[in-house]
């Protein structure tokens, strides 16, 4: 089983990330369940957001604490909670920022954890390049397929298509292109390095 | 057709094909979703003849439905919590005259203090109103269970609640099979009503029963939910037969056969049980656990069958008879009067604080091991509560209790377990 | 008002008998076709205006809707005496649920009728002043907002007198009630509290809205007539003299009734979408004493020591609603 929290703010559509990954496991024949760490619905508020993927049916109703995977889609919750917490060693960190982790004074807090599994993505500029708006989660979401090659960016863009229409899904089908073909070329760099 | 859905919509779905006539809708978390889908398809015109109306109350929504199913029409609504409460004396009004209303409880805990999070304090509030309860184990098991409803509804002519839980199971998005209107329209036939509201044959329904009567009429309640102990496996047969797939009856078990230690829940913490029971499975315990689906009628033999063969049981339930203990417990201890089986309470999840696995391990390994006290409140932070203790002892004017606890819990938007 | 009213001051009184009238202008109760919607043989104290209001209004509306009528009914005195299990007065089909529910249930089967395509039948809701203006309050005004068709009746005898006699928001100020007792310095029901139904049910803008008495039965089908007329929420106010509760003779209700039409306290109009387009004038105007004296509840405001000073104020309660409602006939 693998298991992903996403953190962001209300109004970023950080349970709606949760739902496409989970939609884009489904589509890929996988069983999954994304649900939100529930609570009043409030813009700018923390949001957390879980997925977890397997191959068979997942019982598991507990929030994830243990995630194999942490999507950050405001880096101004770093200063506010915790969002590393119970991350595996060797898990993945999607980081939505236009800044890098260095500039963000993370490298330290980072060093240890192996550098194919950590990215930023400028999600909010391309957000606002493709659709108009500084809604990160879906280029997060090719971003992550691009990472962590757990789903493919098709299956993001069939998840894309069945949540939205019209311009906003043109709009976030470029956006994740875009994303994921950015961190596609990143990791290539790393693996290189 | 398989889809990856929230559970909300996949129920939303679920009883749209079930061709409902009169849905009253009144907001309430963690239910809104539910009656939002279905206001969507009324509006759209795709759930043609049907009435969504917006009420006022909870009060007035079940009030609609009990007008509504008693001039015939296949009525049905949703709510959770305080609204479950508000409407209580409805509730209890429907199952007295007998209207098969179908009702979705998105399980929610009660306050004071407000609470919007999980847990059974509301649907077992009204254990004895006369409703069926029926509670949901998946999303799948939720949407089964409604089509299901209707049709023990109509026949036994008594109201059925269909539980699920809160945000757990509401706003999981997971996978579920949708069955077809074909389907749907083989198991359940139309509202046949026992009795309606109809100028051709003026009847009166509601009149006042005196005490020469009134208890019959209450015992002829308890009848129909003994009928339904009987209907309840039998349409679960009929249901896999259509749509192949086991979902429904009294009870379920799970590597029950050889236990010696059997834990008995309700609802979608049944999984994260069975995971822990795996895990303690593969290390040779011999453990087991029983999932009450229909908690009334109480299936009393079927509990006691499940249960017998074991040395212990231990109740988990998101629910607290404050005073007493279990309110599950209670029932279960009844199934086993005088079979001398070591027996634990543990209530757990209350407002939403989530039953780990991790949590389940310790505790189960305590219970294997009869180290348990007859009643546990899992993961109960005794410093807070000892502290608030104190703090009482020493100060007349204490103050408000949740104010003095969450100033001693201090920030928690740290935390989102 | 688009009917005219019939005066027969030959009789003297206020009451004519149907003999005197075409056999179009004849009340519906006076027809041996009636419906006889509430049976005999209900258990309703002699004189109850309730008893009397709700058999001339069921009837009319049975016969504006041609028989095809399904009526909800509140707890309370009306649900009591006319259905101790197995002897229901009703012949119409009939559903009591709650005190507080009724204009929800009549909602849901306005609702069920409308999915069924059987356009033909009518709804209508009935309650006490408790079940209206209090406990089911909330409903009446969700039932109102959406206006849902169907037609409420309020019968209004202002107080609780199923459960003994206690007051109610349709309580009048000084009268003694079981939970308002005639003692202290301020003896009986306070000045300053209450509420106008009928007022509140035209704020909602509903197409239809009127008041009516039991003295006056005629003016009483008239306004179900022209109720069952209209499609959508209506609201029909009855005022009900209660001789159990009010202590008064049980041959006074009708004149009881007539007495707070005539004083001005009762204001009898319709109204349709929030504004009065009609009001019964008053015939004879009578003083507040008048109508006051033959009620046990007010009988603390007289005697030896009688409270000149309370009377007065209820004197200008009803002269309020003479002006307001601008009931006296100039010509009159």
């Amino acid at each position: 089983m693998f298991q992903v929290r996403i953190h962001g703010r209300g109004g970023q559509g950080v349970v709606t990330a949760a739902e496409m990954l989970s939609v884009a496991a489904f589509a890929e024949g996988r069983y999954a369940q994304a649900f939100p760490s529930f609570g009043s619905e409030r813009m700018g508020a923390p949001v957390v957001a879980f997925c977890r993927i397997d191959d068979k049916e997942i019982r598991l109703r507990e929030p994830v604490m243990e995630p194999d995977a942490i999507i950050i889609q405001d880096p101004t919750l770093l200063h506010q909670i915790d969002v590393f917490a119970g991350l595996e060693q060797d898990g993945y960190i999607l980081l939505n920022t236009n800044r890098s982790f260095d500039a963000l004074g993370l490298s330290d807090y980072l060093s240890d954890r192996p550098p194919e599994r950590l990215c930023t993505l400028p999600a909010t500029e391309i957000g606002l390049k493709h659709i108009g708006r500084p809604i990160p989660n879906v280029s997060l979401l090719a971003g992550f397929a691009a990472l962590s090659g757990l789903i493919r960016l098709e299956s993001v863009i069939e998840a894309v298509t069945k949540k939205l229409s019209g311009k906003m899904m043109e709009g976030n089908i470029a956006a994740a292109t875009e994303a994921y073909n950015l961190i596609k070329a990143r990791m290539e760099e790393v693996k290189h390095a | 057709m398989l889809k990856q859905i929230e559970g909300s919509l996949a129920v939303a779905e679920a009883v749209a094909l079930c061709r409902p006539e009169v849905i009253c809708a009144y907001p309430i978390s963690p239910q809104t979703h539910i009656v939002e889908g279905l206001g969507k398809m009324v509006k759209a015109g795709k759930l043609a003849p049907c009435e969504f109306i917006n009420v006022e109350s909870e009060f007035a929504a079940m009030s609609v439905a009990i007008g509504a199913s008693a001039a015939g029409a296949r009525a049905y609504t949703a709510t959770a919590s305080q609204g479950l409460l508000f409407m209580a004396e409805a509730v209890y009004n429907a199952a007295g005259l007998g209207l098969p209303i179908v009702m979705t409880i998105a399980n929610r805990a009660i306050g004071a203090p407000i609470n919007i999070w999980n847990d059974h304090s509301d649907a077992l509030s009204q254990r004895d109103s006369g409703w069926i309860q029926l509670f949901a184990e998946t999303n799948q098991e939720a949407l089964d269970l409604h089509i299901q409803a209707f049709r023990l509804a109509e026949e036994l002519s008594m109201p059925v609640m269909v539980c699920m839980d809160g945000f757990i199971l509401t706003h999981a998005y997971e996978r579920v099979d949708m069955p077809t209107q074909q389907q749907v329209d083989a198991y359940l036939p139309p509202f046949d009503p026992r009795q309606v509201l109809d100028p051709k044959e003026p009847v009166s329904i509601g009149a006042m029963v005196g005490p020469e009567a009134f208890m019959e009429v209450r015992y002829l309640e308890h009848a129909r939910q003994l009928q339904a102990l009987e209907r309840i496996p039998q349409l679960a047969v009929q249901f896999k037969e259509i749509f192949g797939r086991a979902s429904g009856g009294l009870t379920q078990t799970y590597c029950a056969d050889d236990a010696e230690t059997m834990i008995v829940a309700m609802g979608s913490v049944l999984g994260t049980i069975k995971d822990t029971i795996d895990e303690m499975r593969a290390e040779g315990h011999k453990i087991g656990v029983l999932g009450i689906t229909s908690y009334r009628p109480f299936p009393l033999a079927q509990v006691r069958e499940a249960l017998i063969h074991a040395k212990r049981f231990v109740v988990l339930e998101k629910s607290l008879a404050v005073g007493m203990g279990g309110i599950l417990a209670t029932d279960v201890r009844m199934a086993l009067s005088g079979a001398g089986l070591h027996g634990y309470t543990v209530v757990a999840g209350l407002g939403g604080r989530a039953i780990t696995k991790k949590s389940l391990h310790q505790l189960f390994r305590h219970a294997v091991k009869d180290e348990l006290e007859p009643i546990t409140f899992l993961d109960l932070d005794w410093n807070v509560v000892n502290k608030q203790l104190e703090r009482e002892r020493q100060n007349r004017h204490s103050g408000p209790i949740a104010e003095n606890i969450l100033h001693d819990l201090g920030v928690v938007s740290a935390k989102f377990g | 008002m688009s009917y005219q009213p019939v005066k027969f001051y030959q009789t003297g009184t206020f009451t004519v008998g149907n003999r005197l009238l075409a056999p179009v202008e004849r009340s519906v109760q006076q027809s041996e076709r009636r419906s006889n919607s509430i049976n005999s043989g209900h258990r309703a104290c002699q004189g109850c205006g309730e008893a009397l209001g709700a058999r001339y209004a069921i009837d009319a509306a049975m016969a504006a809707s041609n028989g095809q009528l399904i009526a909800a009914n509140a707890t309370g005195c009306l649900e009591v005496f006319s259905t101790p299990y197995p002897e229901s007065s009703w012949q119409v089909p009939w559903i009591h649920s709650l005190f507080g529910n009724t204009p929800a249930v009549a909602t849901g089967i306005a609702a069920a009728m409308k999915v069924k395509g059987r356009k033909e039948v009518r709804v209508v809701a009935q309650g006490g002043d408790g079940g209206t203006a209090d406990i089911g309050f909330g409903c009446l005004s969700g039932m109102f907002e959406r206006n849902d068709d169907v037609l409420y009746i309020c019968y209004d005898n202002q107080g609780y007198m199923n459960t003994g006699v206690q007051r109610s928001s349709a309580t009048p100020p000084a009268a003694r009630t079981a939970t308002t007792m005639p003692v202290g310095p301020e003896p009986g029901n306070v000045f300053g509290q209450g509420k106008n139904l009928p007022e509140i049910a035209m704020a909602h803008g509903i197409p239809y809205v009127a008041t009516a008495t039991v003295a006056d039965l005629r003016d009483l089908e008239y306004k179900v007539k022209r109720a069952m007329n209209v499609h959508g929420a209506r609201y029909l106010h009855i005022f009900v003299p209660c001789p159990l509760g009010w202590g008064s003779q049980s041959n006074d209700t009708i004149r009881l009734a007539r007495l707070a039409k005539e004083t001005g306290l009762f204001p009898v109009f319709e109204a349709r979408h929030g504004e009065v387009t009609g009001v019964l004038k008053i015939r004879r105007k009578q003083a507040v004493e008048e109508y006051l004296k033959p009620q046990r509840r007010f009988a603390h405001l007289f005697g030896n020591d009688p409270h000149t000073e309370v009377i007065a104020r209820i004197q200008a309660i009803a002269d309020r609603n003479i002006r307001k409602y601008n009931l006296l006939d100039e010509e009159g």
